[in-house]
This record gives C-alpha cells, sequence and structure tokens, in this order.
C-alpha cells in the first residue's frame, strides 16, 4: 500500500517571517543573520581552507539570499534553503581553492576504526570480557546557573576545537546548535548511519577529555 | 552471563544509537537492562548526557560586526531598488 506522499509542512511562523523579509523589514534580516551566521560559519569552515574565506562565503550565502527571497516559494524549510545556497557556495570556493573532497567519504573516513573508550579499560579474558577494569566515575551534577562551570565548558570547548573537520561540525550543529539528526544530515548532505557514526566519535572524544579532566584520567 | 547480553565495551559504542532512538525494541532493552545492573555504563550514560549538555552552553564563532553591518547595507539597498 502506498502511503500518501508527505506534504511539506513548513515550520510555525515561516510564512510570516518569509512575508516579513520579501517586504524588507530589517529586524526580520537581522534576527535571520544572527541566529543563523555561526552555524552558516561552521558548515562553511568545512568546505574551505580558513576562518577568513569561510566569513567571505557566509557573506554571500547572504547576499543570494537577498536576492533570491522573492523566488522563495516556501516549499521546503527556509533554514534548509538558507543552508543549500551556502553549501553551494562553500562547495564552488572550496573546489577553486582545490581543496574539496566529497563530502560523505571524508566523512566516512574519520568516523572508522575509533574505539569509543581506550580497549585497556576493559578486561580482554575471561568471564567478564568487555567488562569495566576501571569503570567511570560518577562525575557531580552541573549548576543550573549558566556561569558556573565555565571551566568545564572551556574544556568542551577546546575538545570540539580540536576534532576532525566533519565530526567538528557535526557535534558543534548538533549539540551546541540543537540541530535535530534530519538538519545535519539535509545541511551537510551525509547518510543517516554517517551522521550518527561521526556524531558518536566527536561525542566520546569530548567525554574522554572531561574525564581527562574531571578524573585526572590520562587519555 | 549469557552471550545475549552486551558487554561494557559494546555498550558504549552504542550509546549514541541509544540515544537517538535507534535500536529496535529487543537491542533497546539489552541496553537497559545492562545499565540497571552496571553502575560503571550507568555512569558513562550520565557522562556522556552530561556532555551533550556542556556542549550546549559553548558559544560559537559569530560573523565580524563590520560583516553584519555591510548586509544590512546591502539588504537596505535591495529594499530601494
Amino acid at each position: 500500500m502506498d502511503a500518501p506522499e508527505a506534504r511539506y509542512a513548513p515550520p510555525p511562523g515561516q510564512a510570516a517571517i518569509v512575508e516579513a523579509l520579501k517586504r524588507g523589514d530589517e529586524r526580520t534580516f537581522s534576527g535571520l543573520v544572527a541566529e543563523f551566521s555561526p552555524s552558516m560559519l561552521r558548515v562553511a569552515r568545512t568546505y574551505v581552507s580558513s576562518r577568513a574565506v569561510a566569513e567571505e562565503v557566509v557573506q554571500e550565502a547572504w547576499l543570494g539570499v537577498i536576492s533570491g527571497i522573492g523566488r522563495f516559494e516556501g516549499r521546503s524549510a527556509l533554514k534548509t534553503w538558507i543552508f543549500r545556497i551556502l553549501a553551494n557556495i562553500a562547495k564552488t570556493r572550496g573546489e577553486r581553492e582545490g581543496r574539496s573532497v566529497p563530502f560523505s567519504s571524508v566523512g566516512g573516513r574519520e568516523g572508522e576504526g575509533e574505539a569509543a573508550v581506550d580497549p585497556d579499560r576493559f578486561l580482554d579474558a575471561g568471564r567478564w570480557a568487555g567488562h569495566w577494569t576501571s569503570a567511570p566515575s560518577r562525575w557531580p551534577e552541573l549548576p543550573e546557573e549558566q556561569l558556573v562551570g565555565r571551566e568545564k565548558v572551556g574544556v568542551v570547548e577546546a575538545a570540539i576545537a580540536a576534532l576532525p573537520e566533519v565530526q567538528r561540525t557535526v557535534i558543534t550543529l548538533r549539540d551546541v546548535e540543537g540541530w535535530s539528526s534530519e538538519e545535519v544530515r539535509n545541511a551537510l548532505d551525509l547518510s543517516e548511519t554517517n551522521q550518527r557514526v561521526l556524531l558518536h566519535r566527536a561525542r566520546s572524544k569530548v567525554r574522554k577529555s572531561l574525564e581527562g579532566y574531571l578524573d585526572g584520567v590520562q587519555t | 552471563m549469557s552471550d545475549q547480553q552486551l558487554t561494557c565495551e559494546e555498550l558504549v559504542e552504542i550509546v549514541t544509537e541509544y540515544l537517538e532512538g535507534g535500536l529496535s525494541d529487543a537491542e533497546r532493552e539489552r541496553f537497559e537492562e545492562h545499565v540497571v545492573v552496571c553502575s560503571g555504563c550507568a555512569n558513562y550514560l550520565d557522562q556522556i548526557r552530561m556532555t551533550i549538555e556542556l556542549a550546549g552552553r559553548v558559544t560559537i564563532d559569530d560573523l565580524m560586526e563590520e560583516t553584519k553591518i555591510e548586509l544590512l547595507a546591502a539588504f537596505r539597498d535591495w529594499r530601494r531598488e
């Protein structure tokens, strides 16, 4: 039995935002620039060689949004549309820099052959093979206030910065920016498995860094 | 211990799939049964959750102010056309 084709429903409030943009409402435009640009920079950075070029790519993408908004018909999410423009510009720019590599294959390779936890942490023989030799400890609860625990956030930030490019992009969009896995897959053109493997490797490594910091465990 | 049970070493590799809701019902059950009896893995799961929460407190790089100003000017020009 064929399911009826799912009809795309834009997120609530999108029509009003698009209308405001078409009308030339500056606050709406500035709001979108503020909301999306950090993620756009991160995505652009996976295609081009430097932070400075990424900034140019994002700027160019917004100019593309301005000139194209009149033709936007709301058949996809505005966010998806904006990130498609961004990805096209970033890819072209990356190719011109001779840097471009097929995204999903890089993503695949970045995820392979790494254990989430050092194999030495598990028994390798006997009845309890595969069980912890030194079990993870219980970490103190995080304080509610955002200002407390800045050092831990700093450790996480540094660990994310040290990740391979695509893993860093995936964890930034998912866990720092709070995107859904579907949004990340669309923006980066990744398969479901690939996205999950990249996120898994990234989170595992960041956890490991935190463990090193909190428990003094050598990583 | 039957072969059906997850080892800790296996569990840490499917923790993301668990959190993403990607496990089958049977796999999820095996996962949860393990965590109930293994404090090391229960702590590990908490640590991953805390890692995600801390990542949510990281602020990320933004456009330079002058770029934002240029973009707003471009938007104004477009509106005037």
